[in-house]
């Protein structure tokens, strides 16, 4: 495990919150959501489609667009914040100081470039002009995804979908950036391809230290390679702590149900249980906890007052079934 | 003309409450809500000429090339008659014939176009090739070959070519449609549930296609206004008939601008330019309906 | 190779259809008008040449259709299109050849001139989405698509010739002056050419504009772009190189399809300056019942149209490296 328990976080999210403008009320993806990523740390981001965590991610690399709206934060990358900067000194930062994968290569590489001309227009505009420069590190991200380099003349249609994937994550590593943010970079591909990449990104990420983000909805997938796990419904973290302990011993409710959704292949047989109703319409969120009109261990003062995080061993869990005697946060 | 590929909505039947969507729609979308107002205006002055003009058109028992006044508002033509009378009345020709030819073209574009893209195979090669063969020929050349050897032949004659002339580009969208359409599950119940080809075509396949339906009767009326002002303009039209067409074969025959008249060329095609505008912006708007990437991005200033 | 091959294809039997429109339609009118214009030919030309005409307009009575096809195209080929009875004693070739310059440099260039311009104001206009250009942008431009080319012709000459008196009334070139390639000679074809160039291009650019900011929006919300702003490009370079280069390529397209649209206001522009090209000529051959001028003038016209088409296919083929690159 390469995470540094005494190094400063490299990224600190600190009440984000990011709106969806409609015709109607506003939809709010992401709410006053609070965490913080350390270096070389691996941490999972779960949560059912449409829960805020792409635009969360999409919110802390500062590349939403309209109809979406940053309302409220503050998105610290190694102590500076990322909001605050000019467009011009943020531009300096992206990809050097972290980098994007994003779900599908197809839709994320210019189909009508080359991909060694996409590299080299990332290194160009970061002051390195030098062609000789350019070619060589191109060469070695590539070989450090395990594609051979002369694809680097190849155009995106003329890979494999895992060839593409792992050229983008080559793309992501060409300035050896502290903190990768991935967003679902398996889910287009099977299941055996998934796998792989998995462990070359876990290899990866030993071998280079960098943090990482990964968000996705597949449980399995992340509880086996995550250091910390974030579960988030209706645009906010209701459980966040060390993997081991999530996957154990889940305390939210809804993490409870997500983990009886996936069953073990191992162990005894039981019955396949799933969350019952839908998740919420984002712009017409229900009073109270979030997820109270879905939870089986709902509570009267549920529906009145949206609970804050309280500490549960290691993790951080956002519902009054954890509420100490005396309160561990206000 | 606009490329865009419309996003097929979700499949089902065409909903009851069909006709007030439509209003709502225009109301909702500032281009339609001035194409609709500008059309209608056209309609009721085809349908009421003589509430609005008072003179006959065809009567020359006025002096020569008079200025505007308060008697003849738009002044008279070289041949002493009421300018302002012959526009309005001239209003009926282009709409009827705008109208009748975009419908005819429509249906055309439909039996082609959708036919091509729910039978694929060898008839959809065809039908594209057809459909690719008078896309790309230059029309209005066409349109005056044909006409000049069918001078005076009439109205019908004309609509018969504009509509043979103007249904390709209609044809080429509704296959894409069609095809994007095909393949839902909504199609494949149907087929199951036994439904013949022509009944899923009618009943499932055009309800989901009304928007691109309108959009492309708005485009072949537009078409069909100018290429009918444009022939009357070069003298293949008939010459008797009232029309804004005719109206400026008269007035370029006559050199009105250089002989000082000039509101007798440029009121008919100011009409020329308002109705094909109406048609024109209801088209975009019913584009924009039909693929919601293109409406208007409201930018929130400050923060 | 095979988009190639497909696009030759295309373009080979397209102009066969035309072809054989040509043949076909004179025999298909009513009242057979073309016997009153070989009563003016009489006598006035070779017996070959009116028995060339005849072929062409279907009057041999004793000759198979498939025959005169065969003649026809024979015709055809060898240059053979007749006399002109607009400009008789001229050969319909030698008017042709005469008015194809001006309708290639007028409509030509400015339909280029304003496919490029248009394309790039679409651009900018789609990348400031929201801002101020971007709404004004299409209702103006779909208002002035739908104009009448020969309207806007008819407003230039009165607004810029008859009341400004900056350019002049029509015509190629001033009454009386030699058709030398002298300085002053060029500077007359210039200031003639101006308001028709300015006709075509108001006109028509309407159409180019929105169709590059249509796809410039579905491009922009394309994966690559956020990527593109990821990796901390400059907003030039993702503009162009990036979202640009992939909205154009459906526009060229849209550009081939609409030619035959744009050649056709053209005409009428030709029509109103008096411009001496091919649509011009068109329109006093068909004052003139010149079928035989006429006929070949709407061949020429077509087959410019055509050859336009295929030469963006192939500038497409160069572009879209996915095209390239199928094998």
């Amino acid at each position: 495990m390469a995470v540094d328990g005494s190094a400063p976080a490299i990224l600190e999210v600190q009440g984000l919150t990011v709106e969806y403008i409609t015709d109607g009320p506003p939809a709010r993806a992401v709410d006053d959501v609070t965490f913080s990523v350390r270096p070389g740390e691996f941490l999972g981001l779960v949560g059912e489609s449409g829960c805020g965590k792409s635009t969360m991610l999409f919110s802390i690399a500062g590349l939403l667009q309209p109809p979406a709206e940053v309302r409220d934060g503050a998105v610290l990358f190694k102590g500076q914040d990322l909001r605050r900067l000019s467009e011009r000194d943020l531009r300096a930062i992206r990809w050097r100081g972290f980098s994007v994968v994003m779900q599908s290569a197809m839709n994320a590489l210019n189909p009508v470039k080359s991909v060694g001309a996409q590299f080299s227009d990332a290194m160009r505009a970061h002051g390195t002009t030098d062609a000789e420069q350019i070619a060589q590190r191109s060469q070695e991200v590539m070989r450090l995804v395990g594609i051979d380099p002369v694809h680097l003349r190849s155009y995106p249609h003329q890979l494999s979908g895992g060839m593409r994937q792992r050229a983008m994550i080559a793309m992501a590593l060409l300035f050896s950036p502290d903190l990768i943010l991935m967003d679902e970079p398996t889910s287009a591909l099977d299941v055996v391809a998934q796998r792989s990449l998995m462990y070359q990104i876990k290899e990866l990420q030993e071998r280079l230290g960098f943090a990482m983000i990964f968000v996705t909805h597949d449980m399995s997938l992340v509880t086996r390679f995550s250091d910390r796990l974030a579960v988030m419904y209706a645009g906010k973290i209701v459980e966040i702590g060390p993997t081991p302990q999530i996957f154990n011993h889940p305390s939210h409710p809804y993490t409870q149900g997500l983990f009886d959704a996936f069953p073990s292949m191992y162990g005894e047989r039981r019955a396949l249980i799933g969350i019952p109703g839908a998740p919420p319409d984002l712009s017409d969120l229900p009073s109270g906890c979030k997820f109270h009109p879905r939870c089986p261990q709902a509570r009267p003062e549920c529906s009145q007052e949206d609970p804050v995080a309280y500490q549960v061993d290691d993790a951080e869990v956002r519902c009054v079934l954890y509420k100490p005697v005396k309160a561990a946060r206000g | 003309m606009t490329v865009s590929v419309a996003a097929a909505p979700a499949g089902g039947r065409l909903s009851s409450g069909a006709l007030r969507n439509l209003a709502q729609a225009i109301r909702g979308n500032r281009k339609a809500t001035v194409g609709a107002a500008l059309l209608l205006l056209f309609i009721l002055i085809a349908i009421f000429p003589g509430v609005i003009a008072r003179d006959n058109p065809s009567a020359d028992i006025y002096a020569r090339a008079l200025n505007p006044s308060f008697k003849h508002l738009l002044g008279t033509t070289a041949l002493g008659q009421d300018i302002f009378a012959q526009v309005i009345y001239g209003t009926r020709q282009s709409l009827i014939i705008a109208i009748v030819a975009g419908l005819l073209a429509t249906a055309l574009s439909v039996l082609i176009g959708v036919t091509a893209g729910y039978a694929g195979g060898l008839v959809d090669n065809v039908l594209s090739l057809v459909t690719d063969i008078f896309l790309v020929i230059p029309t209005f050349p066409l349109i005056i070959v044909i006409a000049a050897y069918t001078k005076n032949a009439g109205d019908w004659v004309l609509i018969a070519v504009l509509v043979a002339t103007g249904w390709s580009y209609g044809a080429r969208q509704l296959r894409v449609q069609t095809q994007s359409l095909r393949n839902r599950d909504f199609l494949v119940a149907a087929h199951l549930r036994g439904e013949r080809n022509g009944r899923i075509i009618v009943f499932e396949i055009l309800p989901n296609m009304t928007s691109l339906l309108v959009a492309n009767f708005l485009g072949a009326a537009l078409y069909a206004v100018l290429a009918a002002a444009g022939l009357q303009f070069v003298g293949l039209g008939n010459p008797d008939i009232q029309s804004w067409g005719t109206m400026l074969y008269w007035a370029q025959n006559n050199e009105a601008l250089q002989a000082g008249m000039p509101l007798w060329a440029i009121v008919p095609g100011v009409c020329l330019a308002l109705l094909g505008a109406a048609f024109a912006l209801l088209n975009y708007a019913f584009d924009e309906m039909s693929n919601p990437a293109l409406r208007p991005v409201r930018r929130k200033r400050g923060r | 190779m095979t988009y190639v091959v497909r696009r030759l294809s295309f373009f080979v039997v397209t102009l066969w259809a035309c072809i054989t429109m040509n043949f076909l339609i004179p025999r298909l009118m009513p009242g057979n008008p073309a016997l009153d214009m070989m009563a003016r030919y009489q006598g006035r030309i070779s017996p070959v040449a009116y028995k060339a005409l005849e072929v062409a307009f279907g009057l041999q009575t004793h000759q198979s259709l498939p025959a005169a096809y065969v003649s026809y195209l024979g015709n055809l080929f060898t240059g053979d299109l007749g006399t002109s009875l607009t400009f008789f004693p001229d050969s319909v070739e030698s008017v042709i050849a005469s008015a194809l310059p001006w309708t290639l440099g007028l409509v030509g260039l400015t339909t280029i001139l304003a496919f490029i311009l248009g394309t790039v104001v679409g651009m900018i206009g789609a990348w400031r989405r929201g801002g101020k250009l971007d709404s004004l942008l299409p209702p103006i431009f779909i208002i002035t698509s739908a104009f009448p080319y020969f309207w806007i012709a008819l407003l230039a000459i009165l607004v810029f010739s008859i009341n400004l008196h900056w350019f002049p009334l029509g015509f190629g070139y001033s009454n009386g002056a030699h058709e030398t390639l002298t300085w002053g000679f060029v500077g007359d074809v210039l200031r003639h050419a101006i308001l028709p160039a300015l006709t075509i291009l108001v006109t028509s650019i309407g159409g180019w504009i929105l169709t590059m900011r249509n796809n410039m929006i579905t491009t922009l919300s394309e994966d690559y772009v956020s990527m593109a702003r990821a990796k901390g490009l400059s907003p030039g370079r993702i503009m162009i190189d990036y979202a640009g280069r992939n909205a154009i390529l459906p526009n060229l397209t849209g550009f081939a399809m609409s030619l035959g649209f744009v050649v056709s206001g053209a005409v009428l522009v030709e029509y109103v300056f008096s411009y001496p090209g091919v649509g011009y000529m068109l329109l006093e051959a068909v004052d003139n019942g010149d079928y035989a001028l006429m006929q070949s003038l709407f061949l020429l016209i077509t087959i410019a149209v055509l050859v336009a088409v295929l030469i963006l296919d192939f500038v497409t083929f160069a572009i879209d490296p996915r095209i390239r690159t199928q094998s």
